[in-house]
């Protein structure tokens, strides 16, 4: 049985910006990023690996993956880093940036009541069948649907475009033990197929033990990385 | 054709008794109405003496720069009027300056052209001509413009979760706001289209029935309304285009991100007076 030890972690195992590591096409790394009241955020997640994100309801988690995926400004007097293989965001458009890192956010949005034309991307049978959905999904209208369907659907939408870096806030906070399994199996074999780094926010102890290899805590306003699983 | 008969301040005082019997029947069923029904007749009624005062003076004088005195006061209440009509208004400079600037390119780029290339009085800027046109130009453009906008901001705020959500599957911003701004150019247009639908049929236009009370052959009243109506769709759709376009695009900065926080957000003033 593996579990965590929930110690402090040193603060040079927080700062790691270097894109040599394994996996390192896909390493995201953050350094010094202001997130609300937070203490400035310095992070970093390799390749493949899985990082779990906890802490309490309104500490600040979900800001944490909307910063990191630039959607909220950042005062302009302060000075932050945040690359992608060694590539400093700056360099990408905000577009092309959350294309490459890809937040999902915990309640899905939609806009055309047609399930297919939210996807720029078409997915393919098998992709439905490993979220436990069978594809007649799309002849159905969005407003026909389950929000577990929904949530499925939208980490999907996600997935079909193929990002580096994914910033998953409670992917399974809708959804019934055998689909929220299902739906972490999909990011396993997305994780390990693609290289992709990964951000989980997650309440779950159990489903933190078993998605993640690391695990940060955010704790009055700092993200304390808890010792590594043994 | 017959002249004009002429009305008396006792013709008019007998019109009033309309609005006190309206204000009347507001009071009775509790509407809240009364004081902003007195206060806006009112209004009209000193409003439109001094500016009939005005234009007599200056249609005795053919003076450009009153013209253009004229013309800049009407824009700048015109820019007001777009601005206190936004419930979520945009910020600082920008709550003022974007309907005037929209209003302001669209409704004298084409005043002047159809002074210049279509009616042509001599000069070109003869008040009795260019004042009326700007006017309706303005009147017309401000409520498509204030519509337009109203509809941008307000959609953009409800839907801020949706908008939000596209930016993160990596659409640009102009994709994550096209519907809203679709359907808000929509909203700024359609009174003027449904207006040019229902011309004649529906409803008589009042420059025509202003033309056609004052004896002109109801035929040239009729050539001068198609114009009026022609410029004034072309300046209210121009300028509701421009104004919304660019007002989309503020609510992005350059990293494409939504930023609500440039709309003020303080309550719709429905019961605002005048």
């Amino acid at each position: 049985m593996t579990e965590y030890n929930y110690q402090a972690a040193t603060p040079e195992a927080e700062v790691d910006s270097r894109s040599d590591l394994p996996g390192g096409r896909n390493v995201l790394a953050v350094e010094g990023l202001p997130v609300g009241d937070l203490e400035a955020v310095t992070l970093s997640v390799a390749g493949g690996q899985c990082v779990a994100i906890g802490g309490t309801s309104g500490s600040g988690k979900t800001r944490l993956l909307r910063a990191i995926a630039d959607l909220d400004p950042v005062p302009g007097h302060i000075e932050y880093r945040m690359t992608l293989a060694g590539r400093d965001h700056l360099h990408f458009s905000g577009a092309e940036w959350r294309r490459r890192v890809a937040y999902v956010a915990a309640e899905s949005q939609w806009w055309f009541d047609d399930v297919a034309r939210h996807f720029s991307v078409t997915p393919d049978a098998e992709h439905y069948q490993a979220l436990g959905l069978d594809i007649s999904i799309l002849q159905r209208p969005v407003s026909h649907l389950s929000t577990g369907e929904r949530q499925r659907l939208a980490l999907l939408r996600v997935l079909v475009q193929q990002p580096q870096v994914l910033l998953l806030d409670e992917p399974t906070a809708s959804l019934d033990p055998v689909a929220a399994r299902a739906v972490e199996q999909v990011i396993e074999d997305y994780r390990q197929r693609h290289q992709a780094a990964v951000l989980w926010v997650s309440h779950d102890p159990a489903q933190i033990q078993r998605v993640s290899q690391r695990y940060l805590r955010l704790d009055q306003g700092r993200l304390i990385e808890q010792a590594a699983r043994v | 054709m017959n002249g004009l008969v002429m009305l008396t301040a006792a013709d008019l005082s007998l019109a009033a008794l309309l609005i006190l019997a309206l204000a009347t029947l507001s009071l009775l069923m509790g509407l809240g109405l009364v004081r902003s029904l007195v206060i806006a007749s009112l209004r009209t009624v000193i409003q439109l003496i001094l500016i009939g005062l005005v234009l007599k003076a200056v249609f005795a004088h053919v003076n450009p720069l009153w013209i253009v005195v004229i013309a800049l006061t009407m824009l700048l209440v015109a820019g007001r009027e777009v601005m206190a009509r936004q419930q979520r208004r945009f910020q600082g400079w920008w709550g003022f300056g974007l309907g005037a600037t929209a209003m302001f390119v669209s409704t004298f780029t084409i005043t002047v052209l159809v002074l210049l290339v279509i009616v042509q009085p001599v000069p070109w800027y003869t008040p009795q001509y260019a004042i009326p046109l700007l006017g309706m130009m303005f009147g017309n453009t401000m409520n498509g413009i204030a519509l337009g906008l109203d509809q941008l901001t307000q959609q953009a705020w409800q839907q801020r979760a949706v908008i939000e959500a596209r930016l993160a599957l990596g659409q640009e911003s102009h994709q994550a706001i096209a519907e809203i701004r679709r359907d808000s150019v929509r909203t700024g247009l359609i009174p003027m289209i449904n207006a040019m639908a229902t011309a004649g049929l529906v409803s008589l236009p009042g420059m025509m029935t202003g033309q056609i009370l004052a004896g002109i052959d109801p035929v040239k009243a009729v050539n001068y309304q198609i114009l009026i109506m022609f410029m004034v769709t072309a300046g209210t759709g121009f300028g509701t285009i421009a104004a919304i376009v660019i007002g989309a695009r503020h609510l992005f900065d350059v990293r494409q991100r939504l930023r609500l926080e440039r709309l003020n957000s303080d309550e719709y003033h429905a019961d605002r007076e005048f």
